[in-house]
């Protein structure tokens, strides 16, 4: 196949080795809705991520992203399969875990610097200290001038930021987000893949970074997954052997991105389709 | 022609900036003395036509009272004290039922409302007898007070207690159920422990919902409090009232009146200062902003 020669390299799913950051083995998920049906979320679903490793998964409104989250989380139960974080089952939440969520989750009766303190303080952090690594966080993404500010006296790129700091600051070893930046305007979500890109490379944490966006993901990831129309399953898994570090702005010109990201939405291109069609028939 | 320079552009900019702050200021406070004068002059025009029609015979003083017999009342009722006592001690006894029954139904709607709204079982259980419990009229329970626990201070702090109770009651237990699924998810991974996310999300994301329900509940307990004197008691301004309707006394019913509107007044806007305090972190209301 050419894609060999690209730098989109198509994978096949293998059984995850146990030294991944995220195994996500065989699992289905189904829902009870609340009139008594069952509802399959995900089916038959498997994915790695390795130590250190940026995924990105792409697929249609409604194919089970989110779903995919929760259950490295913890806060949802595979039905069937499993499911482990840096070798071990899922049982509770995982103090190795950051979550940068889709909409806004600050807490906006906290100042900016008080919403970035409240995973230390929460941990159990000494109230100087939680403060101290704080004020260096929120430095880091510069806000400093804005400590004291209250979420709503600051610009949707600016919460953004704040909500990053706020996942950071516990130094997570997986770092879980769910179409963080889907709500920001172009120039404010290019800025924030740069942030992103730039904090993840100073930790290395193993990421799954969710959007419906596949230029968002090939510019940031390493290994891309399409997912079908719900319910989801892996479609297909490409390797994105774009050099680091990269730079946002100009990425999206580079010709070799923009072979990968058309040989990729090749793909996704059918699933967002019926998932559209199906979307109409349900009236979602 | 002459060139205007850039900098004597901005200078002009920069003056006519200032002056139209200052226009915009003057416009304010001269919309501001119009709302209050408007105000004055409605309370005026009512006082004046009520006093009129009073020593015209228009409407009987007998009755309805008038803004001097009223006012006779009251300097009476200040300077030589009422039937029961001084004027001060009728109103610190209502006070005191009212603040103490505003108080313990207050703490206790909230503490019920977070435990019931946290716990879903407990909710689906408890949910039809506080519905039963809510749809008995609570004035009559005033007698059931009175009966069980005398003409004392317990009986009137029991009614505003019933009465302040269920109104915190069914707000905090709506602010908890709509507080914010991510916001608890975000906590939750941040650390926070069960307990950690109702003292630190649950609580402050009510907390709207619960002042608002003080506002009412307020004026719940001090009706609560009068009611339970005017069924039976020794001393307060519901008993003062009480009196004076036995006594065929319009100006002291309307007195009495008065003086309940002003305490319950004041003490709304205490509450309102202290909620400003709390909830600091909102955005000012767009008729607001600019003020
Ligand atoms: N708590 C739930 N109960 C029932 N169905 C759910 C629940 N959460 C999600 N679903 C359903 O599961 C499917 C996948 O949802 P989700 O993972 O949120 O999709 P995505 O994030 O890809 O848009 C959707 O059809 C959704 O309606
Ligand atoms: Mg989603």
């Amino acid at each position: 196949m050419q894609s060999q020669t690209m730098a989109a390299e198509k994978l096949s799913p293998a059984a995850p080795p146990t030294d991944a950051a995220i195994a996500i083995d065989d699992v289905t998920l189904r829902f009870v809705t609340p009139d008594g049906h069952m509802m399959t979320a995900i089916r038959d679903f498997t994915m790695t991520v390795a130590r250190g490793e940026f995924a990105c998964v792409v697929g249609p409104t409604g194919c089970g992203k989110s779903t995919t989250l929760n259950l490295v989380t913890g806060l949802l139960r595979p039905t069937t399969g499993n499911v482990r974080v840096m070798g071990n089952p899922v049982t509770d939440i995982s103090r190795d875990i950051g979550f940068v969520f889709q909409a806004d989750a600050l807490f906006p009766w906290r100042s900016v610097i008080d919403n970035v303190a409240a995973g230390p303080l929460f941990r159990g952090t000494p109230k100087a200290q939680a403060y101290d690594k704080a004020r260096d966080w929120i430095g880091r993404v510069g806000l400093s001038r804005f400590e004291k500010h209250y979420p709503h006296q600051l610009s949707g790129g600016m919460r953004k930021r704040v909500a990053l700091a706020q996942t950071f600051i516990n130094q997570p070893k997986i770092l879980l987000m769910d179409e963080p930046f889907s709500a920001l305007d172009m120039q404010t979500r290019t800025a924030m893949q740069d942030e992103l890109l730039g904090l993840w490379s100073g930790l290395k944490s193993s990421v799954v970074f969710v959007t419906h966006d596949l230029e968002e993901a090939v510019a940031l990831a390493d290994k891309v997954y399409v997912l079908t129309a719900g319910p989801g399953t892996v479609k297909s898994v490409y390797r994105i052997d774009l050099p680091r570090p990269r730079v946002m702005a100009d990425i999206r010109y580079d010709p070799k991105f923009i072979e990968i990201a058309k040989v990729i939405w090749n793909d996704l291109r059918e699933e967002v389709q019926l998932g559209q069609s199906r979307g109409l028939q349900t009236g979602h | 022609m002459t060139a205007i320079s850039p900098t004597d552009q901005a200078a002009a900019r920069a003056t006519s900036i200032v002056a139209a702050e200052a226009q915009a200021k003057a416009r304010l406070r001269k919309r501001h003395a119009l709302v209050i004068g408007l105000r004055l002059a409605i309370l005026v025009v009512f006082l004046g036509l009520w006093e009129l029609c009073a020593d015209y015979n228009i409407i009987d003083p007998f009755f309805f009272s008038s803004p001097s017999g009223i006012w006779e009342q009251i300097w009476s009722w200040v300077t030589e004290g009422t039937s029961q006592g001084p004027l001060w001690l009728q109103i610190y006894v209502t006070l005191e039922e009212t603040f103490l029954g505003f108080a313990i139904g207050a703490v206790g709607g909230i503490v019920a409302g977070i435990i019931l709204g946290r716990n879903k079982l407990l909710a689906d259980v408890f949910s039809i007898y506080i519905k039963i419990a809510n749809s008995v009229p609570r004035v009559v329970l005033g007698s059931v007070f009175i009966i069980a626990l005398g003409l004392g201070m317990a009986s009137k702090v029991a009614l505003a207690v019933v009465m302040v109770f269920f109104v915190v009651f069914a707000n905090a237990f709506q602010g908890v159920r709509e507080a914010d699924r991510a916001m608890i998810a975000n906590a939750q991974i941040l650390g926070a422990s069960p307990m950690q996310i109702t003292t630190s999300v649950i609580i402050p994301s009510a907390m709207s919902w619960i002042l608002a329900s003080l506002h009412v509940s307020f004026g719940f307990a001090l009706v609560g409090a009068v009611v339970g004197e005017f069924l039976g008691a020794k001393q307060g301004m519901g008993l003062l009232i009480s009196t004076a309707q036995g006594a065929f006394n319009a100006n002291g019913v309307f007195a009495a009146m008065i003086i309940l509107a002003v305490m319950a007044l004041v003490v709304e806007f205490l509450i309102t200062r202290f909620e400003n305090y709390v909830v600091k972190w909102r955005p000012a209301p767009f008729n607001e902003q600019g003020t």
